[in-house]
């Protein structure tokens, strides 16, 4: 079970977590056209990456907050997290 | 029946203590601390069971977790358990065991007729024979090898005991209390670290308990005592025996199972059976030991031929004898040790050794003690059927390759000793690289890749000075790290006689004209045999021929066998072993119980359950309950003899006639505040938001980016910037979730804030055409006219001193309110409305009734939205803004989604007016059509229509829009039901939705 640091709480569990994909994503600005292609990027295409990822975790179970977790998706290694505001450098 | 194998002045079991117990019927004696093993090894029985294949008599090869033959059948306080393994069973008085795998009897098995048939029963007989022909799988070949196979049967009865999880976090967690593990767990509890040391025997001390060392002036066992008293009585330390760590997961999370009462007849009150323990810890110290390995010869599965350090340890811990005439086998010193115990106890030992010439302190020793050792020979076969009666022996040439003569001499047991393996399983698990380590022939571990450190026996380090040293060291190091005290401890003398180098030498060769089975895996009897004629067939990969042969698939994982199967494949190869690689070690290390890994977890502990305020008046009120997600819910509330369809009709015809009230509580509720409250509802709802004024509701319906419906429901504007959203009661979670990762992470720059408040409130809906002169009665200061609160209206009141939401909402299609109290006072607003109702003919109504109301309204729910169905689908496309973007809107433009023969909801009628369609019945063209009859759409529900008292339905329909007239058929193989139907409008009763604006 991983041991995912919270920014806001601290070292918690994985089982208070919720994932919610990848943390790269951004969503098409509301009333913009969008292509087909770019929409469909959007709601379906995803890499599946073996390395370094960055992906949304929601900590349902404790604050409620939505945070972004860099993690290796071989090793389970994790480098960093991030509060949903903060950009990743 | 005498304990005739037992000695009197060895071992650590308390003979004060007589224990009676039960094997195959039988009863005998044992004492406290003994196994179930050394207990029946003391009464001299040796055969305890069959082989899995060919139903070879099994006697004991280990005296613990290695053990692969004395798997058995445990009876305990009226409960079995099968798979227990008699080496670790320890006594207690009234136990019960079974041998299995055996039929009528261990002693006379017809299974064992496969021993004499085993040409026909090679590696790869089932894949090859049971293949052909395919009919006769299930129902010949199946149910065949489902009788013959399996280790014990599981027991079919509820669980009576308890078992416990239990999370615990430490500095530095240490798997065995060996001499390694008691160094590193006083070395670091001594520098003030919070430290867990778990040993999966009931005794501490690991391999000091047998062996012939002395550590700072005492005897090793007697130096393992003093630091376990010691460790327990600091605070900082958690000591437990009985406890295997059995898994290494990611982030240094382990997972342990303690036994805590299978060592007793009964449970004490309040105590678990076993509690699993969830550990995360900062260092982990492996100090697992090392597992004696087999030298392979003929026959070398009869009982009477075990590990040489299983007779040690049944001598020196329990005072058992293995046999009066030993043989001892071995390619190392440790033959010598137990050859050494033998001879100190009146017992003469015959030891032969592989080596030529070997010299050390131990052989020295047993030289001197005038032990008969020939150099330079082996044991060819084992004699005996049910138990060793002799051995053939023979000298072997130095290249390993030639016998000499072979010569016969009595025994009755031979001790073998192929050198020592270390114990990488947890480490392994942890996704550290191992290594093969040549002096050892073994795999040790390597590279760490969690904070883990393997020391001792386990790391292949065999010399109890050098394990105490680096031990010491590394408990103190990393525990420095962690509290940064840095005691330093004087580490002790140690005593220990140095061994020889050990014969790389695992295999007898067969005789010239003999054939005898070579065992390698004893459980799963897989021979030398076996594992060649894999490799002939082609299979290279280890894993392959593992899975081929079931080489170290059984419950013992292959202890003792792994790596003589990989000398094999080396051999056969002509490869080294670490190029052949090992199979990946998996969690659990030994077989863990069910029910420790379920838990409290069972029964209605499985899930939380949630009832609402109200819910004890329901109770004495009849109510049948049913599962909404974890809510208990009226289902309907029975009166007299009436079953769910009489009493839902009878609680629906109410609704439509007089007055109901149905509790409500369980749907979603979020409070949503803020300047840009609207802002959000109008992005997150299909329909326009914006203008929508305070004291209103408005329904509206939320897509998934995929354009497909999540979730709808009535949203209020309670004042300016506050507004009170309800859900469906499935969704509430994900909806919550849904609006946190819009606010949070997609548009932060709106000022809204949201917060379940779903248990903050009790709810009750109030429906039927009397519903506003009672709500009139229940707030009487309130104008709760038409004028007064519209249809989709809102207010609050004062229900007899308490304060209340009023919301005009329908579900049920009737003239129909909401009510909404705080929780504290649901029940008094249920009472109440009950009370002031009776006038009306109140009567309340469950979940059946609510859902025979809205469907025969056409109302969707959860069976329409789906996760498959889009706005358009439902007819709810008059919700959709073309005006403003929303989350989805731009998925619903896709070619399928708008589509000229989309699906779309529709009624649908049984032509004669009587049948009930099946819920989940296919739509079909024609009832005759060959399979597979192409299938139109789906009933999504069903339900008796009260109104027009016959059978209505609501579908899914392709061009459901164009449909409406036409015969169709509605067939369900399930039900064997084929009920010709006619398509009509979803919306059955007051299509113009004239009653609830009434």
């Amino acid at each position: 079970m991983l041991y995912i640091n919270c920014p806001h709480c601290g070292m918690r569990s994985q089982n208070e977590f919720s994932y919610g994909g990848d943390a790269s994503v951004k969503r098409p600005e509301l009333n913009k056209e969008v292509s087909d292609q770019e929409w469909d990027n959007f709601v379906y295409n995803r890499k599946s990456l073996r390395g370094k990822h960055l992906e949304l975790w929601q900590h349902i179970s404790g604050c409620r907050q939505w945070i972004k977790v860099e993690r290796d998706t071989a090793t389970h290694e994790i480098f960093r997290t991030f509060k949903a505001d903060e950009e990743v450098a | 029946m005498t304990q005739a194998f037992r000695i009197e002045n060895s071992g650590l079991i308390n003979r004060d203590k007589k224990l009676s117990f039960k094997f195959n019927g039988k009863t005998y004696f044992g004492y406290e601390g003994d196994t179930l093993a050394s207990a029946l090894l003391a009464n001299g029985v040796h055969l305890v069971g069959r082989s899995f294949k060919y139903h070879r008599p099994r006697g004991f090869f280990g005296a613990g977790v290695d053990e692969p033959y004395a798997v058995v059948q445990l009876y305990r306080n009226g409960e079995t358990e099968p798979n227990i393994k008699a080496t670790e069973q320890e006594l207690f008085e009234g136990l019960e065991a079974k041998s299995v795998n055996c039929w009528p009897s261990v002693n006379f098995d017809i299974g064992a007729i496969n021993n004499f048939l085993k040409i026909f029963l090679p590696a790869g007989f089932y894949y090859k024979t049971f293949m052909w022909p395919k009919s006769f799988w299930y129902r010949i070949y199946e149910p065949f090898i489902r009788k013959a196979a399996g280790l014990g049967v599981a027991s079919t009865k509820h669980d009576k005991e308890r078992y416990e999880h239990k999370y615990e976090y430490c500095d530095l967690l240490i798997a065995g209390s060996g001499p390694s593990g008691l160094a590193g767990a006083y070395a670091a509890a001594k520098n003030g670290a919070k430290v867990i040391l778990a040993e999966d025997k009931p005794r501490f001390g690991g391999s000091l308990l047998t062996s012939d060392v002395n550590i700072g002036n005492q005897s090793g066992k007697d130096w393992a005592e003093g630091i376990v008293a010691e460790l327990k009585t600091m605070p900082n330390v958690v000591v437990k025996n009985r406890s295997q760590i059995f898994g290494y997961y990611d982030h240094n999370m382990l997972v342990m199972s303690e036994k805590v009462s299978d060592h007793l007849p009964v449970t004490k009150k309040y105590h678990p059976n076993k509690r699993l323990w969830y550990i995360r810890a900062k260092e982990v110290l492996i100090s697992s030991g090392s597992i004696e390995r087999p030298i392979v010869f003929g026959n070398n599965d009869t009982p009477g031929v075990m590990l040489s350090s299983a007779a040690k340890e049944y001598l020196k811990v329990y005072g058992v004898l293995v046999g009066r005439k030993p043989l001892v086998f071995t390619n190392n010193d440790s033959g010598y040790e137990t050859a050494i115990e033998f001879k100190k106890h009146g017992v003469d030992p015959v030891l032969l050794d592989s080596r030529k010439n070997p010299e050390s302190e131990i052989i020295d020793e047993a030289k001197n003690l005038g032990i008969n050792i020939k150099n330079s020979y082996v044991v060819v076969a084992a004699q005996g059927y049910k138990k060793v009666k002799s051995a053939d022996i023979a000298s072997i040439s130095e290249d390993k390759k030639q016998l000499g003569k072979i010569e016969n001499i009595q025994c009755d047991c031979i001790c073998v000793s192929g050198f020592w393996t270390p114990t990488i399983h947890l480490a392994s698990q942890s996704g550290n690289k191992t290594k093969f380590k040549e002096e050892i022939d073994a795999f040790v571990p390597g590279q760490s890749k969690q904070n883990e450190i393997t020391l001792g026996a386990a790391s292949g380090e065999f010399s109890l000075e050098e394990t105490l040293k680096t031990s010491f060291t590394a408990g103190s190091e990393l525990s420095k790290k962690i509290t940064e005290n840095d005691n330093k401890i004087a580490i002790p003398n140690v005593v220990e006689k140095k061994s020889s180098q050990h014969d790389k030498f695992w295999c007898v060769p067969l005789p010239k004209g003999k054939n005898y089975k070579r065992f390698l895996d004893f459980q799963n009897d897989v021979a030398v045999s076996d594992v060649e004629i894999a490799l002939r067939e082609g299979y290279r990969s280890i894993e392959h021929v593992k899975r081929y042969t079931t080489l170290g698939m059984a419950t013992d994982q292959g202890k003792t066998s792994n790596l003589n199967g990989l000398q094999l494949v080396s051999e056969i190869e002509n490869k080294v072993v670490p190029a052949v690689g090992h199979t990946t070690f998996r969690p659990p290390y030994t077989p863990v119980s069910i029910g420790a890994i379920v838990g409290r977890e069972v029964g209605k502990h499985s899930k939380p359950t949630r009832n609402s305020p109200m819910h004890s008046w329901h109770e004495k009120n009849n109510a049948v309950f049913v599962d909404a997600g974890v809510w208990l819910r009226p289902r309907y509330y029975k009166r007299g003899n009436e079953n769910l369809f009489e009493g839902s009709k009878r609680e629906a015809k109410n609704v439509r006639t007089n007055v109901g009230v149905c509790d409500v509580t369980t749907l979603g509720k979020i409070d949503i505040k803020g300047p840009d409250a609207a802002e959000l509802l109008n992005r997150v709802y299909t329909n326009a938001w914006l203008k929508l004024p305070v004291g209103k509701a408005r329904y509206g319906v939320m897509l998934r980016e995929d354009g497909i419906v999540m979730d709808d429901g009535t949203t209020t504007r309670i004042s300016e910037n506050h507004y009170h959203m309800t859900t469906t009661t499935a969704q509430a979670a994900n909806v919550l979730s849904h609006l946190e990762y819009y606010l949070q992470l997609v548009w932060p720059e709106l000022n809204v804030n949201v917060v379940s408040t779903t248990e903050q409130w009790a709810g009750a809906a109030i429906a039927g055409p009397k519903s506003r002169d009672l709500l009139q009665k229940l707030f009487p200061n309130s104008d709760v006219s038409n004028e007064g609160l519209p249809f989709m209206g809102y207010m609050e009141g004062d229900l007899f001193g308490t304060k209340a939401r009023i919301f005009r909402i329908s579900f049920s299609g009737e003239l129909a309110y909401e009510v909404n109290v705080e929780s504290n006072f649901g029940n008094f607003m249920w009472e109440k409305i009950m009370e002031v109702g009776e006038e009306f003919n109140i009567q309340p109504y469950g979940t059946e009734a609510l859902s025979t109301l809205r469907i025969e309204m056409g109302h969707v729910a959860g069976s329409e939205l789906d996760g498959r169905t889009i706005p358009f689908d439902n007819a709810l496309e008059g919700l959709v803004s073309k005006k403003k973007d929303f989350i989805g809107k731009r998925s619903l433009q896709r070619s399928a989604f708008i589509a000229e023969d989309r699906q779309r909801i529709v009624g649908v009628v049984p032509l004669d007016k009587q049948t009930s369609i099946p819920e989940g019945s296919h739509l079909v063209k024609d009832d005759k059509a060959p399979l597979p009859n192409p299938k139109l759409g789906h009933i999504s529900a069903s339900c008796w229509s009260v109104e027009y008292d016959n059978p209505f339905s609501l579908a899914i329909l392709k061009d459901g829009k164009n449909m409406i007239g036409q015969k169709l058929f509605a067939m369900s193989p399930l039900k064997n039901k084929v009920i010709p139907v006619e398509i009509v409008s979803s919306h059955y009763v007051d299509p113009k939705g004239e009653r609830v604006r009434s």
